[in-house]
Protein backbone atom coordinates (compact mmCIF):
# COMPACT_ATOMS: atom_id res chain seq x y z
CA UNK A 1 0.00 0.00 0.00
CA UNK A 2 2.83 2.32 0.74
CA UNK A 3 4.32 1.19 -2.82
CA UNK A 4 1.16 2.66 -4.21
CA UNK A 5 0.56 5.70 -1.72
CA UNK A 6 4.13 6.79 -3.26
CA UNK A 7 3.87 6.91 -6.40
CA UNK A 8 0.80 6.88 -7.22
CA UNK A 9 1.39 8.31 -10.75
CA UNK A 10 3.55 5.02 -12.09
CA UNK A 11 1.48 2.21 -10.77
CA UNK A 12 -2.31 4.10 -12.16
CA UNK A 13 0.80 4.28 -15.25
CA UNK A 14 1.63 0.75 -15.23
CA UNK A 15 -2.52 -0.51 -14.58
CA UNK A 16 -3.90 1.38 -17.43
CA UNK A 17 -1.56 -0.22 -19.73
CA UNK A 18 -2.01 -3.00 -18.05
CA UNK A 19 -5.47 -3.00 -18.98
CA UNK A 20 -5.25 -1.58 -22.44
CA UNK A 21 -3.21 -4.35 -23.39
CA UNK A 22 -5.97 -6.80 -22.00
CA UNK A 23 -8.23 -4.95 -24.25
CA UNK A 24 -6.30 -5.15 -27.10
CA UNK A 25 -6.02 -8.75 -26.78
CA UNK A 26 -9.28 -9.14 -26.49
CA UNK A 27 -10.29 -7.00 -29.21
CA UNK A 28 -7.85 -9.09 -31.74
CA UNK A 29 -9.57 -12.60 -30.17
CA UNK A 30 -12.69 -11.52 -31.16
CA UNK A 31 -13.02 -11.42 -34.57
CA UNK A 32 -11.54 -15.12 -34.75
CA UNK A 33 -13.98 -16.21 -31.97
CA UNK A 34 -17.11 -14.64 -34.39
CA UNK A 35 -15.60 -16.43 -37.32
CA UNK A 36 -14.87 -19.71 -35.32
CA UNK A 37 -18.13 -19.78 -34.16
CA UNK A 38 -20.18 -19.10 -37.40
CA UNK A 39 -17.88 -21.58 -38.85
CA UNK A 40 -19.11 -24.48 -35.91
CA UNK A 41 -22.33 -23.53 -36.23
CA UNK A 42 -22.86 -24.28 -39.76
CA UNK A 43 -20.60 -27.23 -39.33
CA UNK A 44 -22.87 -28.30 -36.57
CA UNK A 45 -25.82 -27.86 -38.60
CA UNK A 46 -24.88 -30.02 -41.24
CA UNK A 47 -25.69 -27.94 -44.08
CA UNK A 48 -22.89 -29.33 -46.21
CA UNK A 49 -21.27 -33.27 -45.96
CA UNK A 50 -19.04 -33.63 -43.10
CA UNK A 51 -16.34 -34.72 -45.16
CA UNK A 52 -16.00 -31.47 -47.07
CA UNK A 53 -17.17 -28.89 -44.14
CA UNK A 54 -15.37 -30.83 -40.79
CA UNK A 55 -16.22 -29.08 -37.53
CA UNK A 56 -13.12 -27.32 -36.08
CA UNK A 57 -12.47 -29.96 -33.57
CA UNK A 58 -12.12 -32.23 -36.33
CA UNK A 59 -9.33 -29.92 -37.66
CA UNK A 60 -7.65 -29.83 -34.26
CA UNK A 61 -7.61 -33.48 -33.81
CA UNK A 62 -6.20 -34.13 -36.81
CA UNK A 63 -3.74 -31.72 -37.03
CA UNK A 64 -2.16 -32.93 -33.84
CA UNK A 65 -2.68 -36.80 -34.68
CA UNK A 66 -0.80 -35.27 -37.86
CA UNK A 67 1.90 -33.75 -35.54
CA UNK A 68 2.21 -35.99 -33.09
CA UNK A 69 2.78 -39.04 -35.65
CA UNK A 70 5.86 -36.80 -37.18
CA UNK A 71 4.00 -36.76 -40.56
CA UNK A 72 3.04 -33.02 -40.49
CA UNK A 73 6.54 -31.57 -38.95
CA UNK A 74 8.03 -33.81 -41.91
CA UNK A 75 6.24 -32.30 -44.63
CA UNK A 76 6.63 -28.53 -43.26
CA UNK A 77 10.59 -29.69 -42.41
CA UNK A 78 10.93 -30.79 -46.07
CA UNK A 79 8.98 -27.87 -47.30
CA UNK A 80 11.08 -24.88 -45.71
CA UNK A 81 14.21 -26.96 -46.35
CA UNK A 82 13.56 -26.46 -50.78
CA UNK A 83 12.09 -22.91 -49.84
CA UNK A 84 15.59 -22.49 -48.17
CA UNK A 85 17.57 -24.43 -50.58
CA UNK A 86 16.00 -22.71 -53.41
CA UNK A 87 16.24 -19.16 -52.06
CA UNK A 88 19.49 -19.54 -51.31
CA UNK A 89 20.62 -20.17 -54.21
CA UNK A 90 18.60 -17.20 -55.49
CA UNK A 91 19.79 -14.66 -53.37
CA UNK A 92 23.13 -15.67 -54.12
CA UNK A 93 23.00 -15.65 -57.83
CA UNK A 94 20.50 -12.78 -58.05
CA UNK A 95 22.73 -10.19 -55.47
CA UNK A 96 25.50 -11.04 -57.52
CA UNK A 97 24.25 -10.31 -60.86
CA UNK A 98 22.33 -7.46 -59.18
CA UNK A 99 25.58 -5.59 -58.34
CA UNK A 100 27.73 -6.45 -61.19
CA UNK A 101 24.58 -4.49 -63.26
CA UNK A 102 24.42 -1.77 -61.58
CA UNK A 103 28.27 -1.34 -61.85
CA UNK A 104 28.35 -2.02 -64.97
CA UNK A 105 27.03 -0.26 -67.98
CA UNK A 106 28.03 -3.06 -70.71
CA UNK A 107 26.75 -5.89 -68.23
CA UNK A 108 23.47 -3.46 -67.38
CA UNK A 109 22.99 -3.18 -71.31
CA UNK A 110 23.28 -6.98 -71.65
CA UNK A 111 21.48 -8.29 -68.47
CA UNK A 112 18.66 -5.76 -68.12
CA UNK A 113 16.57 -6.83 -71.85
CA UNK A 114 16.69 -10.54 -70.44
CA UNK A 115 15.65 -9.60 -66.93
CA UNK A 116 12.85 -7.31 -68.34
CA UNK A 117 11.74 -9.75 -71.14
CA UNK A 118 11.46 -12.12 -68.38
CA UNK A 119 10.11 -11.35 -65.64
CA UNK A 120 6.21 -10.27 -66.56
CA UNK A 121 5.66 -13.81 -66.71
CA UNK A 122 4.80 -15.57 -63.39
CA UNK A 123 6.67 -17.91 -62.46
CA UNK A 124 4.27 -20.45 -61.76
CA UNK A 125 3.51 -20.40 -65.56
CA UNK A 126 6.75 -22.24 -65.74
CA UNK A 127 6.30 -25.23 -63.69
CA UNK A 128 5.47 -27.60 -66.50
CA UNK A 129 8.12 -26.96 -68.73
CA UNK A 130 10.10 -27.13 -65.55
CA UNK A 131 9.11 -30.39 -65.48
CA UNK A 132 9.63 -31.13 -68.41
CA UNK A 133 13.21 -30.59 -68.22
CA UNK A 134 14.33 -31.48 -64.73
CA UNK A 135 11.81 -34.16 -64.36
CA UNK A 136 9.32 -34.47 -61.32
CA UNK A 137 10.24 -33.99 -57.41
CA UNK A 138 12.92 -32.52 -56.37
CA UNK A 139 15.01 -30.52 -58.58
CA UNK A 140 12.80 -28.51 -60.58
CA UNK A 141 10.83 -27.44 -57.42
CA UNK A 142 13.64 -25.81 -56.10
CA UNK A 143 15.37 -24.88 -59.32
CA UNK A 144 11.77 -23.18 -59.76
CA UNK A 145 11.68 -21.31 -56.42
CA UNK A 146 15.30 -19.81 -57.24
CA UNK A 147 14.20 -18.85 -60.79
CA UNK A 148 10.94 -17.07 -59.54
CA UNK A 149 12.58 -15.26 -56.15
CA UNK A 150 16.01 -14.06 -58.30
CA UNK A 151 13.77 -11.61 -60.87
CA UNK A 152 12.95 -9.19 -57.34
CA UNK A 153 16.21 -9.45 -55.88
CA UNK A 154 18.00 -8.57 -59.12
CA UNK A 155 15.77 -6.09 -59.93
CA UNK A 156 16.26 -4.26 -56.52
CA UNK A 157 19.94 -4.96 -55.78
CA UNK A 158 20.11 -3.46 -59.62
CA UNK A 159 18.40 -0.18 -58.38
CA UNK A 160 20.08 -0.14 -54.81
CA UNK A 161 23.28 0.17 -56.33
CA UNK A 162 22.55 2.61 -58.89
CA UNK A 163 20.96 4.38 -55.67
CA UNK A 164 24.36 4.89 -53.93
CA UNK A 165 24.79 8.57 -54.32
CA UNK A 166 27.89 9.16 -56.52
CA UNK A 167 29.49 11.43 -54.07
CA UNK A 168 30.07 9.21 -51.57
CA UNK A 169 31.50 6.95 -54.38
CA UNK A 170 33.46 9.75 -54.89
CA UNK A 171 34.59 11.44 -51.74
CA UNK A 172 35.45 7.38 -50.51
CA UNK A 173 38.04 7.13 -53.72
CA UNK A 174 39.39 10.93 -52.91
CA UNK A 175 40.12 9.56 -49.21
CA UNK A 176 41.95 6.52 -51.33
CA UNK A 177 39.60 3.93 -50.61
CA UNK A 178 40.08 0.63 -52.81
CA UNK A 179 37.79 -1.06 -55.10
CA UNK A 180 37.46 -3.60 -52.23
CA UNK A 181 36.70 -1.15 -49.22
CA UNK A 182 34.44 1.15 -51.64
CA UNK A 183 32.39 -1.97 -52.23
CA UNK A 184 32.22 -3.32 -48.85
CA UNK A 185 32.49 0.17 -47.10
CA UNK A 186 30.17 2.24 -49.46
CA UNK A 187 28.25 0.48 -52.14
CA UNK A 188 26.97 -2.83 -50.13
CA UNK A 189 25.80 -0.65 -46.93
CA UNK A 190 24.64 2.09 -49.54
CA UNK A 191 22.24 -0.25 -52.08
CA UNK A 192 21.36 -2.81 -48.52
CA UNK A 193 18.25 -1.05 -47.95
CA UNK A 194 17.25 -2.03 -51.43
CA UNK A 195 18.75 -5.32 -51.45
CA UNK A 196 16.89 -6.71 -48.24
CA UNK A 197 13.68 -5.51 -50.13
CA UNK A 198 14.68 -7.52 -53.12
CA UNK A 199 15.56 -10.35 -50.67
CA UNK A 200 12.17 -10.14 -48.84
CA UNK A 201 9.90 -9.62 -51.94
CA UNK A 202 11.67 -12.90 -53.55
CA UNK A 203 10.79 -14.62 -50.49
CA UNK A 204 7.53 -13.74 -50.75
CA UNK A 205 7.03 -14.74 -53.88
CA UNK A 206 9.08 -18.30 -53.35
CA UNK A 207 6.84 -18.84 -51.01
CA UNK A 208 3.68 -18.29 -52.85
CA UNK A 209 5.35 -20.48 -56.06
CA UNK A 210 6.46 -23.40 -53.76
CA UNK A 211 3.29 -24.28 -52.32
CA UNK A 212 1.99 -24.57 -56.04
CA UNK A 213 4.52 -26.46 -57.67
CA UNK A 214 4.80 -28.70 -54.44
CA UNK A 215 0.74 -29.80 -55.88
CA UNK A 216 2.20 -30.22 -59.66
CA UNK A 217 5.94 -31.77 -59.04
CA UNK A 218 4.60 -34.57 -56.48
CA UNK A 219 7.46 -34.47 -54.46
CA UNK A 220 6.86 -36.94 -52.07
CA UNK A 221 7.13 -34.57 -48.60
CA UNK A 222 6.00 -30.89 -49.07
CA UNK A 223 2.51 -29.73 -47.75
CA UNK A 224 1.74 -28.49 -50.69
CA UNK A 225 1.51 -32.27 -51.82
CA UNK A 226 -0.06 -32.84 -48.52
CA UNK A 227 -3.35 -30.94 -49.02
CA UNK A 228 -3.26 -31.90 -52.52
CA UNK A 229 -3.07 -35.57 -51.61
CA UNK A 230 -5.59 -35.41 -49.33
CA UNK A 231 -8.20 -34.49 -52.27
CA UNK A 232 -7.84 -37.31 -53.10
CA UNK A 233 -9.64 -39.07 -49.37
CA UNK A 234 -12.04 -35.96 -49.02
CA UNK A 235 -9.88 -35.16 -46.17
CA UNK A 236 -11.06 -31.69 -45.79
CA UNK A 237 -9.72 -31.81 -41.68
CA UNK A 238 -6.24 -33.14 -43.05
CA UNK A 239 -6.50 -29.80 -45.87
CA UNK A 240 -6.86 -27.12 -43.59
CA UNK A 241 -5.01 -28.29 -41.07
CA UNK A 242 -1.98 -27.96 -43.60
CA UNK A 243 -3.70 -24.52 -44.64
CA UNK A 244 -3.13 -23.28 -41.02
CA UNK A 245 0.58 -24.44 -40.84
CA UNK A 246 0.90 -22.95 -44.36
CA UNK A 247 -0.02 -19.68 -43.28
CA UNK A 248 1.72 -20.21 -39.91
CA UNK A 249 5.33 -20.71 -42.00
CA UNK A 250 4.46 -17.62 -44.04
CA UNK A 251 3.90 -15.26 -40.92
CA UNK A 252 6.76 -16.77 -39.14
CA UNK A 253 9.01 -15.90 -42.49
CA UNK A 254 8.02 -12.32 -42.71
CA UNK A 255 7.79 -11.43 -38.81
CA UNK A 256 10.62 -13.04 -37.59
CA UNK A 257 13.39 -13.41 -40.23
CA UNK A 258 12.85 -9.97 -42.16
CA UNK A 259 12.50 -7.41 -39.69
CA UNK A 260 14.72 -8.92 -37.03
CA UNK A 261 17.21 -9.09 -40.25
CA UNK A 262 16.11 -5.39 -41.07
CA UNK A 263 16.30 -4.12 -37.43
CA UNK A 264 20.41 -5.58 -37.12
CA UNK A 265 21.53 -3.90 -40.70
CA UNK A 266 19.72 -1.28 -41.60
CA UNK A 267 18.26 0.57 -39.11
CA UNK A 268 21.46 -0.04 -36.66
CA UNK A 269 23.31 1.58 -39.43
CA UNK A 270 20.81 4.40 -39.89
CA UNK A 271 20.49 3.39 -43.30
CA UNK A 272 16.33 3.80 -42.58
CA UNK A 273 14.40 4.68 -39.59
CA UNK B 1 6.70 -2.81 -54.37
CA UNK B 2 6.11 -3.12 -57.54
CA UNK B 3 8.89 -5.39 -59.31
CA UNK B 4 10.34 -2.93 -62.13
CA UNK B 5 11.63 -0.45 -59.37
CA UNK B 6 12.60 3.39 -61.65
CA UNK B 7 16.19 3.12 -61.92
CA UNK B 8 17.73 6.60 -61.29
CA UNK B 9 17.28 9.58 -63.81
CA UNK B 10 20.55 9.97 -65.61
CA UNK B 11 22.59 12.83 -66.89
CA UNK B 12 20.24 15.00 -69.19
CA UNK B 13 22.94 16.53 -71.03
CA UNK B 14 24.03 14.40 -74.54
CA UNK B 15 21.86 11.41 -73.27
CA UNK B 16 20.89 10.42 -76.57
CA UNK B 17 24.02 8.83 -77.72
CA UNK B 18 24.16 6.29 -74.46
CA UNK B 19 20.57 5.72 -75.34
CA UNK B 20 20.99 4.80 -78.16
CA UNK B 21 24.02 2.35 -77.40
CA UNK B 22 21.75 0.72 -74.72
CA UNK B 23 18.83 -0.19 -77.50
CA UNK B 24 21.49 -1.39 -79.69
CA UNK B 25 23.19 -3.37 -77.02
CA UNK B 26 19.99 -4.55 -75.50
CA UNK B 27 18.91 -6.24 -78.99
CA UNK B 28 22.22 -7.60 -79.63
CA UNK B 29 21.97 -9.54 -76.64
CA UNK B 30 18.12 -10.99 -77.26
CA UNK B 31 19.81 -11.62 -80.61
CA UNK B 32 22.57 -13.12 -79.14
CA UNK B 33 20.90 -14.83 -76.17
CA UNK B 34 17.71 -16.81 -79.52
CA UNK B 35 20.91 -17.52 -81.40
CA UNK B 36 22.07 -19.50 -78.32
CA UNK B 37 18.93 -21.28 -77.48
CA UNK B 38 18.64 -22.15 -81.44
CA UNK B 39 22.04 -23.55 -81.74
CA UNK B 40 21.79 -25.36 -78.44
CA UNK B 41 17.93 -26.99 -79.95
CA UNK B 42 20.01 -27.31 -83.50
CA UNK B 43 22.40 -29.96 -81.97
CA UNK B 44 19.53 -31.84 -80.81
CA UNK B 45 21.64 -32.65 -77.43
CA UNK B 46 18.12 -32.07 -75.88
CA UNK B 47 14.99 -33.80 -77.69
CA UNK B 48 13.17 -31.62 -80.01
CA UNK B 49 9.90 -32.41 -78.51
CA UNK B 50 11.43 -30.94 -75.16
CA UNK B 51 13.41 -28.27 -76.77
CA UNK B 52 11.89 -26.67 -79.80
CA UNK B 53 13.43 -24.49 -82.00
CA UNK B 54 12.55 -20.47 -82.22
CA UNK B 55 11.30 -21.25 -85.96
CA UNK B 56 8.88 -23.67 -84.59
CA UNK B 57 7.54 -21.94 -81.67
CA UNK B 58 7.18 -18.70 -83.58
CA UNK B 59 5.06 -21.00 -86.03
CA UNK B 60 2.88 -22.72 -83.39
CA UNK B 61 2.44 -19.14 -82.12
CA UNK B 62 1.49 -17.98 -85.29
CA UNK B 63 -1.02 -20.48 -86.42
CA UNK B 64 -2.64 -21.05 -82.95
CA UNK B 65 -3.32 -16.86 -83.10
CA UNK B 66 -4.82 -17.41 -86.73
CA UNK B 67 -7.14 -19.83 -85.77
CA UNK B 68 -8.59 -18.33 -83.03
CA UNK B 69 -7.59 -20.86 -80.43
CA UNK B 70 -5.25 -18.69 -78.56
CA UNK B 71 -7.16 -15.18 -78.65
CA UNK B 72 -10.00 -17.66 -76.70
CA UNK B 73 -7.95 -19.14 -74.18
CA UNK B 74 -6.79 -15.86 -73.70
CA UNK B 75 -10.55 -14.45 -73.67
CA UNK B 76 -11.09 -16.85 -71.15
CA UNK B 77 -8.36 -16.51 -68.87
CA UNK B 78 -8.57 -12.96 -68.56
CA UNK B 79 -12.35 -13.07 -67.75
CA UNK B 80 -11.50 -15.32 -65.01
CA UNK B 81 -8.85 -12.67 -63.89
CA UNK B 82 -11.62 -9.82 -64.46
CA UNK B 83 -14.48 -11.49 -62.53
CA UNK B 84 -12.06 -12.15 -59.42
CA UNK B 85 -10.57 -8.88 -59.69
CA UNK B 86 -13.86 -6.94 -59.68
CA UNK B 87 -14.98 -9.25 -56.87
CA UNK B 88 -11.70 -8.31 -54.99
CA UNK B 89 -12.29 -4.78 -55.86
CA UNK B 90 -16.18 -4.71 -55.08
CA UNK B 91 -15.19 -6.57 -51.39
CA UNK B 92 -11.95 -5.04 -50.63
CA UNK B 93 -12.13 -1.03 -51.94
CA UNK B 94 -15.47 -0.58 -49.57
CA UNK B 95 -14.26 -2.54 -46.74
CA UNK B 96 -10.61 -1.18 -46.64
CA UNK B 97 -12.37 2.69 -46.64
CA UNK B 98 -14.76 2.02 -44.14
CA UNK B 99 -11.72 0.58 -42.14
CA UNK B 100 -9.95 3.80 -42.05
CA UNK B 101 -12.68 5.79 -41.55
CA UNK B 102 -14.36 3.76 -38.27
CA UNK B 103 -12.05 2.26 -35.70
CA UNK B 104 -14.53 -0.59 -34.72
CA UNK B 105 -14.62 -1.83 -38.52
CA UNK B 106 -10.83 -1.82 -38.23
CA UNK B 107 -10.87 -3.47 -35.05
CA UNK B 108 -12.69 -6.59 -36.13
CA UNK B 109 -11.57 -7.04 -39.99
CA UNK B 110 -7.83 -6.29 -39.03
CA UNK B 111 -6.95 -9.30 -36.95
CA UNK B 112 -8.80 -11.11 -39.88
CA UNK B 113 -6.75 -9.78 -42.56
CA UNK B 114 -3.63 -10.28 -41.04
CA UNK B 115 -3.94 -14.04 -40.30
CA UNK B 116 -5.26 -14.84 -43.68
CA UNK B 117 -2.82 -12.64 -45.45
CA UNK B 118 0.43 -14.93 -45.23
CA UNK B 119 -1.40 -18.34 -46.77
CA UNK B 120 -0.79 -18.40 -50.43
CA UNK B 121 -4.01 -18.38 -52.71
CA UNK B 122 -2.75 -21.46 -54.02
CA UNK B 123 -2.58 -22.96 -50.90
CA UNK B 124 -6.73 -23.10 -50.86
CA UNK B 125 -6.48 -24.37 -54.47
CA UNK B 126 -7.28 -28.02 -53.18
CA UNK B 127 -10.06 -27.01 -50.61
CA UNK B 128 -11.80 -25.07 -53.56
CA UNK B 129 -11.73 -27.62 -55.71
CA UNK B 130 -13.76 -29.84 -52.71
CA UNK B 131 -15.98 -27.04 -52.20
CA UNK B 132 -16.90 -25.76 -55.79
CA UNK B 133 -15.53 -28.78 -58.05
CA UNK B 134 -13.25 -28.48 -61.12
CA UNK B 135 -13.71 -25.72 -63.44
CA UNK B 136 -14.32 -21.90 -63.02
CA UNK B 137 -15.78 -20.88 -59.92
CA UNK B 138 -12.71 -22.45 -58.04
CA UNK B 139 -10.53 -20.38 -60.50
CA UNK B 140 -12.31 -17.36 -59.69
CA UNK B 141 -12.77 -17.33 -56.06
CA UNK B 142 -8.78 -18.18 -56.06
CA UNK B 143 -8.16 -14.88 -58.58
CA UNK B 144 -10.32 -13.39 -55.52
CA UNK B 145 -8.08 -14.54 -52.30
CA UNK B 146 -5.07 -13.61 -54.35
CA UNK B 147 -6.84 -10.09 -54.91
CA UNK B 148 -8.95 -8.99 -52.09
CA UNK B 149 -5.58 -8.65 -49.68
CA UNK B 150 -3.65 -6.04 -51.37
CA UNK B 151 -6.72 -4.21 -52.51
CA UNK B 152 -7.91 -4.30 -48.97
CA UNK B 153 -4.79 -2.92 -47.21
CA UNK B 154 -4.10 -0.18 -49.64
CA UNK B 155 -7.17 1.59 -49.08
CA UNK B 156 -7.40 1.01 -45.79
CA UNK B 157 -3.23 2.75 -45.96
CA UNK B 158 -4.79 5.21 -48.33
CA UNK B 159 -7.65 6.17 -46.33
CA UNK B 160 -5.20 6.61 -43.27
CA UNK B 161 -2.69 8.26 -44.99
CA UNK B 162 -4.89 11.56 -46.22
CA UNK B 163 -3.34 14.53 -44.13
CA UNK B 164 -6.13 15.41 -41.38
CA UNK B 165 -5.05 19.00 -42.41
CA UNK B 166 -6.78 18.40 -45.80
CA UNK B 167 -9.68 16.91 -43.82
CA UNK B 168 -9.92 20.01 -41.01
CA UNK B 169 -9.80 22.32 -43.80
CA UNK B 170 -12.18 21.22 -46.03
CA UNK B 171 -14.43 20.63 -42.44
CA UNK B 172 -14.06 24.47 -41.95
CA UNK B 173 -15.09 25.69 -45.46
CA UNK B 174 -18.25 23.57 -44.60
CA UNK B 175 -17.73 20.33 -46.57
CA UNK B 176 -20.49 17.99 -45.61
CA UNK B 177 -19.81 14.58 -44.93
CA UNK B 178 -20.73 13.12 -48.72
CA UNK B 179 -18.32 15.85 -50.37
CA UNK B 180 -15.06 15.24 -47.76
CA UNK B 181 -15.65 11.89 -49.06
CA UNK B 182 -15.77 12.29 -52.60
CA UNK B 183 -13.61 15.68 -52.71
CA UNK B 184 -10.78 15.04 -50.55
CA UNK B 185 -10.23 11.44 -48.96
CA UNK B 186 -11.01 9.29 -52.44
CA UNK B 187 -8.50 11.96 -54.22
CA UNK B 188 -6.30 11.66 -51.14
CA UNK B 189 -6.21 7.91 -50.98
CA UNK B 190 -6.05 7.54 -54.68
CA UNK B 191 -2.50 6.54 -54.80
CA UNK B 192 -2.57 4.03 -52.68
CA UNK B 193 -6.02 2.66 -54.44
CA UNK B 194 -4.01 2.14 -57.72
CA UNK B 195 -1.28 0.51 -56.06
CA UNK B 196 -3.55 -1.92 -54.58
CA UNK B 197 -5.60 -2.16 -58.06
CA UNK B 198 -1.92 -2.86 -59.36
CA UNK B 199 -0.36 -5.42 -56.94
CA UNK B 200 -4.03 -7.05 -56.96
CA UNK B 201 -3.55 -7.69 -60.79
CA UNK B 202 -0.04 -8.85 -60.07
CA UNK B 203 -0.86 -11.16 -57.84
CA UNK B 204 -4.13 -12.70 -59.19
CA UNK B 205 -2.32 -12.92 -62.86
CA UNK B 206 -0.25 -15.52 -61.17
CA UNK B 207 -3.11 -16.97 -59.16
CA UNK B 208 -4.32 -17.30 -62.06
CA UNK B 209 -1.90 -19.67 -63.91
CA UNK B 210 -1.92 -21.57 -60.79
CA UNK B 211 -5.40 -22.03 -60.23
CA UNK B 212 -6.02 -23.36 -64.20
CA UNK B 213 -2.87 -25.79 -63.81
CA UNK B 214 -5.07 -27.20 -60.36
CA UNK B 215 -8.38 -26.76 -60.98
CA UNK B 216 -8.51 -26.75 -64.48
CA UNK B 217 -11.84 -26.70 -66.85
CA UNK B 218 -11.02 -27.01 -70.59
CA UNK B 219 -10.05 -23.31 -71.01
CA UNK B 220 -8.03 -20.64 -70.40
CA UNK B 221 -3.85 -20.28 -70.92
CA UNK B 222 -3.20 -22.04 -68.00
CA UNK B 223 -4.84 -25.17 -69.32
CA UNK B 224 -3.03 -25.15 -72.62
CA UNK B 225 0.15 -25.24 -71.02
CA UNK B 226 -0.74 -28.14 -68.23
CA UNK B 227 -2.97 -29.75 -71.10
CA UNK B 228 0.37 -29.16 -73.38
CA UNK B 229 2.58 -31.23 -71.05
CA UNK B 230 0.84 -34.63 -71.40
CA UNK B 231 1.66 -34.09 -75.19
CA UNK B 232 4.90 -33.17 -74.19
CA UNK B 233 4.08 -29.93 -77.17
CA UNK B 234 6.77 -27.94 -75.62
CA UNK B 235 6.04 -25.33 -78.35
CA UNK B 236 2.28 -24.91 -77.54
CA UNK B 237 3.98 -24.35 -73.76
CA UNK B 238 6.59 -21.76 -74.78
CA UNK B 239 3.80 -20.11 -76.90
CA UNK B 240 1.82 -19.73 -74.44
CA UNK B 241 3.91 -18.74 -71.67
CA UNK B 242 4.68 -15.62 -74.49
CA UNK B 243 1.15 -14.96 -74.62
CA UNK B 244 1.06 -14.85 -71.11
CA UNK B 245 4.37 -12.55 -70.37
CA UNK B 246 2.58 -10.00 -72.97
CA UNK B 247 -0.40 -10.32 -71.43
CA UNK B 248 1.15 -9.10 -68.10
CA UNK B 249 3.53 -6.87 -69.50
CA UNK B 250 0.67 -4.88 -71.23
CA UNK B 251 -1.62 -4.40 -68.02
CA UNK B 252 1.17 -3.09 -66.14
CA UNK B 253 2.60 -0.67 -68.86
CA UNK B 254 -0.34 0.21 -71.00
CA UNK B 255 -3.40 -0.62 -68.58
CA UNK B 256 -2.26 0.99 -65.09
CA UNK B 257 0.44 2.76 -66.11
CA UNK B 258 -1.98 5.42 -68.35
CA UNK B 259 -4.48 5.05 -65.18
CA UNK B 260 -1.89 6.62 -63.13
CA UNK B 261 -1.00 8.92 -66.07
CA UNK B 262 -4.69 10.49 -66.26
CA UNK B 263 -5.19 10.42 -62.61
CA UNK B 264 -3.18 10.98 -60.04
CA UNK B 265 -0.73 12.03 -61.80
CA UNK B 266 -2.41 15.02 -63.20
CA UNK B 267 -4.30 16.05 -59.84
CA UNK B 268 -0.70 16.06 -59.11
CA UNK B 269 -0.55 13.33 -56.24
CA UNK B 270 2.65 11.94 -57.24
CA UNK B 271 5.66 13.89 -58.04
CA UNK B 272 6.65 13.08 -61.65
CA UNK B 273 10.00 10.59 -61.31
CA UNK B 274 11.68 11.84 -64.44
CA UNK B 275 12.27 15.22 -63.17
Amino acid sequence: MTDVATRPAASVATAKTDASRLWVAARTAFPFLVVFSLWEIVAQLGLFPPRLFPSLLDVARAFAQLTLNGILPRHALDTVLRLTGGFLLAAGVGVAIGIVMGRSRRVEDTGLPLVSVLAPIPGIAWAPLFLLWFGLGNRPAMLLVAFVSAFPIIFNTWTGVKAVKEIWVRSAQAMGADDRRLFSKVILPGALPYILTGLRLGLAQAWRTLVGVEMLASVPWGLGWMIFGAREFLNTDVMLAGVVVIGAIGLALEKLVFQRLERYTVQRWGMMT
Amino acid sequence: MSLAATPPARAGAGALTPRVRSALRASLTLLAFALLYETIAATGYFPPVLMPSLVRIGATLWSMLLDGSMLAHAAGTLYRVMLGMGLAIGVGLPLGILMGRRKPVEHFFMPLASAFMPIPSLAWVPVFILWFGLGNTAAVLIVFYAALFPMLLNAWAGVRAVNPLWLRAAGAMGADETALFWKVIIPGASPFIITGVRQAFLRAWIAVIGAEFLAASDWGLGWVIFDAKEFLNADIMIASLVVIGAIGFAFERLVFGTLERVTVQRWGMVRDVKG
